[in-house]
């Protein structure tokens, strides 16, 4: 057995290595997970990230990972072929001075779960930022999507604590979901162990 | 679901919750993690590699017009998982202050020179054995405000991917007899058993004549348990 190299904070100055663009350094990743040529409802996830007092995290970094409108992932543990070649999945997007994100994509679809259950529609988000020591990890789920009844993680989740869990759509522009992330306190978002 | 990826490792890792690091108490969940299994959204992840680095990028010394001042170093290593097998064509992503310890981001107001020739950032993709290579300079290095006279051990930031998104791994390589390490927070929130992995070796067959110092650091990421067929073959 190898013994694994524990994980460290990316520290305040992540965006030289990690959202380099500023710097003058080509980028290989950014919130486009899917342009306008995949296939699905185009949707934009908007938010905030804010720490345990209620600040605006601008140094925080996430990172998307998800599968296409018809469920099926870019990675070969799925292997089935994927409606359109441009499609990865995944993206990567820094926090803006006021800790907010943008994230333009499609909506997912349903992926196979634990005992061949279906769970509802989500996005996996890697969180980074100076102060965490290692990636946080939560899913992003969409608010009135009927199959989150009988999503088997989510009902992991205590019940009060679901809707940490749930992108609400903005009434004021279609295709617009809100996503906070609370790291910490009242509204302190659901975060896992897998 | 029996876990594809192993849990055991898991206890290298540092605590959220590391007081001593001062920006943990704000920025930790209160609540424990929710433990659940690992489904296709786990085990998958973003293949990158292959196209994803260009040649150039490897070596944060040719970026300028000129050359960054500092020592020259080289480090290189292998991307292993946990049962000592290659990670290969994985992308490595890496970042770090300048000779002086200072870096070239706006936040970075540390009173030492930024460097023209320096910028700081480097990626590159690992080989059919998962080995990586860079050249850079060695970082300084520098104070920081988590408690009095507090400063920073010399290290380079390294981000790795390999094949899931569970095996996704953001850690710091430090240099060998660095005597900072005993008052750095941010390398002692990681059990003591586990400190030395983050630690490079200097290596004199890695050394280039007349022309660079050579450090080797391997990198271990998260691996899969074994499968009964493994175990049958074991």
């Amino acid at each position: 057995m190898t013994e694994r190299t524990p994980s460290q904070t990316v520290g305040p100055y992540l965006h030289i290595g990690l959202v380099p663009g500023p710097f003058g350094v080509r980028e290989v990743f950014s919130g486009m997970v899917a342009d306008a040529g995949v296939p699905g409802t185009h949707i934009r996830v908007e938010g905030r990230v804010l720490d345990g007092a209620g600040v605006a995290m601008p140094d925080a970094m996430l990172e998307i990972w998800q599968a296409d409108a018809e469920g099926r992932y870019a990675h070969p543990a799925d292997g089935r072929p994927l409606a359109s070649n441009s499609f990865r999945g995944f993206g990567r997007v820094g926090t803006g001075a006021d800790g907010g994100y943008a994230v333009q994509t499609i909506k997912p679809g349903q992926v196979k779960g634990p005992s061949g259950k279906l769970q509802a529609p989500h996005i996996n988000v890697g969180l980074f930022a100076r102060g965490i020591l290692k990636r946080l990890f939560t899913r992003i789920y969409f608010a009135g999507e009927p199959t989150n009844a009988t999503d088997p993680i989510l009902a992991l989740v205590p019940a009060e604590r679901r809707a940490t869990l749930l992108a609400k759509p903005d009434p004021a522009k279609a295709g617009l979901w809100r996503f906070d992330i609370h790291l910490r306190g009242p509204a302190e978002t659901v975060f896992f162990d897998a | 679901m029996d876990d594809v990826y192993s849990r055991a490792g898991d206890t290298a890792d540092p605590p959220l919750l590391y007081p001593d690091y001062r920006s943990t108490p704000v920025r930790s969940p209160s609540r424990p993690l929710i433990t659940i299994p690992q489904t296709l959204s786990e085990i998958t992840g973003p293949v990158y590699g292959h196209n994803d680095a260009k040649p150039g990028e490897a070596d944060l010394t040719r970026q300028h017009a000129g050359e960054p001042l500092g020592e020259r170093i080289i480090v290189t290593g292998r991307v292993l998982d946990e049962n000592g097998r290659p990670v290969p064509h994985s992308l490595v992503e890496i970042w770090q202050c300048n000779a002086a310890g200072r870096y070239i981001h706006p936040v970075d107001q540390h009173p030492a020179p930024l460097d023209p020739n320096f910028t700081g950032a480097g990626r590159c993709v690992t080989d059919e054995n998962g080995t990586y290579r860079f050249i850079t300079i060695k970082p300084g290095a520098y104070p920081w405000g988590n408690h009095h006279n507090a400063w920073r051990p010399a290290h380079i930031h390294f981000s790795l991917f390999g094949p899931s998104f569970l095996t996704r791994l953001v850690t710091q390589m430090y240099f060998p007899g660095d005597p900072l390490f005993v008052f750095d927070p941010i390398h002692n929130s990681v059990p003591e058993a586990a400190r030395h992995r983050m630690v490079s070796r200097f290596d004199m067959d890695t050394t280039r004549p007349d022309w660079a110092l050579g450090y080797v650091w391997d990198i271990v990421l998260r691996g899969r348990n074994a499968t009964p067929l493994d175990a049958d073959h074991d």
